[in-house]
């Protein structure tokens, strides 16, 4: 399912990185102890985080995230945004926690045949 | 694969968190330009970028150098921070000397090195308490 479906049926708000929109979301990863992440999550998934700084471009783009959603109300830093835009990851945003997030995609992504 | 071996150097300023994401994301480009199996160019990301924040985070900053030749790539992260006096332990999953702030960055968990090793092919570590730390990473293209 393409980010950019996936989004809007989750009612995400598409902060910056809008060429990734066309990527495929292949899955879901949440944490938010970076190595950890970077480990584990697996390519195109869609990471829920609650970390708003620019690390987070990095470790999408060393685990070939698909998107990054930054759950719980939490405000990307400018320094995230301009990262995320040119290196064409998508950012999302809500304010759903990590939980609420991952109990619609799962109804989403499953639906769809995705996870 | 057929090319001479090719060398990037970069500098990991102090403090500076974005300046290792972009050595890591112009590195990967490389990579991925020379047709290098995702799985390698992953394996080598991780491993660097851990050095890197190593480095940021506890020797104000250094140097990356990546070489890639054709059978192998090659990351040497060299800093002149305070150096590691107990590599057993700083090896051990979940120690980390990281201040509360950096934790809360999402950093601190004591897994870099840990990672590191379970990533390179080949971990080299050289530190010397007040003179620095250099890190080599290897790992093969099979
Ligand atoms: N380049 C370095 N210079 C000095 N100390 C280091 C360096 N790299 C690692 N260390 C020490 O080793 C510990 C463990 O490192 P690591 O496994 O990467 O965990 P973390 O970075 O999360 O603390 C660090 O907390 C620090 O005390
Ligand atoms: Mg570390």
């Amino acid at each position: 399912m393409k980010v950019r479906d996936f989004a809007h049926r989750l009612g995400l708000d598409v902060l910056d990185g809008n060429d990734g929109l066309d990527g495929e979301v292949t899955g879901m990863y949440v944490g938010d102890l970076l190595s950890w992440v970077m480990s584990h999550a697996g390519k195109g998934s869609a990471w829920v985080t609650i970390h708003a700084h620019v690390n987070i471009v990095a470790v999408a783009l060393i685990t070939d995230l698909s998107c990054i959603i930054i759950a719980e109300g939490v405000k990307p830093d400018k320094a995230t945004l301009d990262k995320a835009e040119q290196e064409k990851i998508p950012v999302l945003a809500t304010e759903m926690t990590a939980y609420e997030v991952c109990w619609k995609a799962h109804e989403i992504l499953q639906a769809e045949g995705v996870c | 694969m057929n090319f001479d071996s090719i060398k990037l150097q970069y500098e990991i300023p102090a403090n500076n968190f974005t300046a290792a994401g972009e050595i890591v994301s112009s590195m990967k480009k490389v990579l991925s330009h020379l047709v290098i199996n995702p799985a390698v160019i992953k394996r080598v990301a991780i491993a660097a970028y851990e050095g890197e924040m190593n480095a940021v985070i506890h020797a104000g900053g250094g140097s990356v150098e990546v070489t890639i030749d054709p059978d192998k790539i090659t990351v040497k992260i060299a800093d002149q921070g305070a150096g590691i006096p107990d590599l057993e332990l700083a090896m051990q999953e979940g120690y980390s000397t990281a201040p509360e702030d950096i934790k809360q960055l999402g950093f601190g968990a004591g897994m870099g090195l840990p990672n590191m090793k379970e990533n390179a092919d080949v971990l080299d570590i050289d530190t010397r308490v007040g003179q620095g730390t250099t890190v080599v990473i290897t790992v093969y293209i099979r």
